[in-house]
Formats: structure tokens, sequence, C-alpha cells
């Protein structure tokens, strides 16, 4: 059974529910913490959601520096898949893992309601399990969600097919080009802001469409085992 | 002790949200005359000897300022 790490920082909301969502998905889970660089043989790692060391200085900012995260990094960049969710997702910017930065919502108002969200490209680790124009509802609640890069990374990130999922019918925080989710050039990194562990299961969450990014993990991992 | 203050500003073409709500709060102070307002960040850092620019610019480089969005300026001030 593939293993996936979910990281627990001082101040994360959303590693309950990101182990959860793994494991009814039908993965082990294994928590990791923030002070230990050990990766514990998982096979893929989840930054959750939350206010990861308050969100002092800049969301993500110190989260960075986190023992856990500089293994994190180096495995992200010999391939393993790591998903960020919301400050997970600031966490992956602040780690240059991913391009731009997320900033405070244009209206300024802290934004959580169930989100409409059209996926753009299924080739990556954490997509492959939804067709591309797929439309999916999940929930987003966010202050600091509004991504933002110049406009050459724009424009790359469009050109590479790294827009992974954009906001339809409103975009909520003003990001740019309504980018909702981002890859890394490899596609094992996936940053997203709205949070797909929210909606696994029909008692408390708008649809089960969160559950399509565990089960992606879960076949690119299978399919990366069968391969080897 | 020496103190080495840095500036931390969203860099021009960020739009700084809450700058323009400071700036939209402005008129009720029947102030009327201000065109844009900018909300950036001063950090002390206060070295134990001689002040280190070296360093303090290190400092922000890596952790202060996010140069995807921001930009700094380092200075030593003279201890009070």
């Amino acid at each position: 059974m593939s293993k996936i790490g979910v990281v627990t920082f001082p101040g994360s909301l959303d590693d309950g529910d990101a182990a959860r969502a793994a494991r009814i998905s039908g993965a082990e889970v294994v928590r990791l913490w923030h002070a230990d660089p050990d990766l514990h043989g998982v096979d893929a790692v989840v930054l959750p959601g939350g206010f990861s060391y308050g969100d002092y200085l800049r969301c993500g900012a110190i989260a960075r520096f986190a023992p856990v995260m500089e293994t994190i990094a180096d495995a992200a960049r010999g391939g393993m898949p790591v998903l960020g969710i919301c400050n997970g997702f600031q966490i992956l910017c602040e780690a240059h893992l991913l391009p731009g930065a997320l900033t405070r919502n244009q209206h300024l108002h802290f934004r959580n309601r169930d989100q409409w969200l059209r996926v753009e490209n299924s080739s990556t680790a954490w997509t492959n399990h939804f067709t591309e124009g797929q439309e999916i509802l999940i929930p987003v609640k966010n202050g600091e969600g509004c991504y933002v890069a110049d406009r050459r990374t724009l424009d790359e990130l469009e050109a590479g097919g790294q827009i992974v999922a954009r906001y339809i019918r409103g975009n909520p925080n003003g990001s740019s080009r309504d980018i909702a989710a981002i890859r890394n050039e490899a596609g094992n990194v996936l940053g997203i802001m709205p949070h797909p562990e929210h909606a696994v299961e029909a008692l408390t969450g708008p649809s089960l469409d969160g559950l399509g990014f565990f089960s992606s993990v879960l076949k690119h991992l299978a399919d990366a085992k069968a391969a080897a | 002790m020496a103190r080495v203050v840095v500036d931390v500003m969203l860099k021009p073409e960020i739009l700084d949200p809450q700058g323009q709500a400071v700036a939209n709060a402005l008129p009720r102070l029947g102030v009327n005359d201000v065109a844009s307002v900018r909300i950036g960040r001063r950090v002390e850092i206060d070295f134990a000897g001689d002040a280190d620019l070296e360093r303090a610019r290190e400092i922000a480089d890596k952790l202060l300022a996010n140069p995807v969005i921001e930009d700094y300026e380092i200075r030593v001030v003279e201890a009070a």
C-alpha cells in the first residue's frame, strides 16, 4: 500500500482532514512532524492548510525553513509527489518549488464557500483521475489566496500547461487569470488554494470531487511501481 | 549594539489592497488630496556587535522579503 505523509506544522489546521481524505482514498497515512526531517519512508507528501507559525511575516515564509521542509524540497526535486493545499500552496511558493506568490485577497475579505473549478491539466501526479475541462466543486477558504506572478511567468505557466485548475463562476480572491492551482514543470508538485480534503464525504462536503486528487496520486504511485 | 533597518515594500506592480483600503478611508478624515497609499513593513535588526550589512542583506533576501512580490532597502541606523 502506498504511504502518504501529512505534515503538521505549529498552526496547521487541516492536517487531520488531509490524513482522513488520504485514508478514505486507500492510502496508508503517516503523520510527519515539522521538526523531524525524516520522511519515514513515505511515497508522497501533503502540506495541509492552516496558519503555519501563525502566518507571521508572510504566509508560509517561516514554515519553509522547517527541518521537514528541507527534506521535502530535496525529495520534490527528485520527483516525489507533493501536494500543497492552501497554506501548503503558500509554503511551496515560499520554498520556490512553485513560481509566483499568494497575496491578500483583493477585496480584503476572508472567503469561505463552495467553489466551482475547471480542471485544466490532468497530466500531473495529483490530477490524472480527472478529465481536462472537468468541472468540480470543492470548498475554498482563504484570506491570502490571490495568486500573483509577473506576466512572463504567467505566460510560461499557460504555455507549459502548468495551470492545473481555474476558478469558474466567480473568482473568490482576485487571483491572476483565475488561477486556483498550478504545478511545477515536472508535474509532481501541485499547489492548490481550495481544499480537496474537505470534499471527500457526502456528510460534510459539497461533493466527493476532492477524492480525485488522492486517488490520482495513488494511481501515479502504483504505475511508477509497476514500471520499476 | 548596532541597528540595521530593513524596509520591505510590495513591488510597484503588485496590487496593495490594504493601501487602497486606507486611501479610501482618507476622505472620511477630510483628506481629499492623496493619490495613493502603499503599506510596507519596517524590520529592525539589532546586532550584538557591529552592524553586519552583508548578513542583514542575507536575512532580508532569504526571509524578510519575498523577491517575487517585494523589494527591500537596508540601512544602518545610529543607536539612540
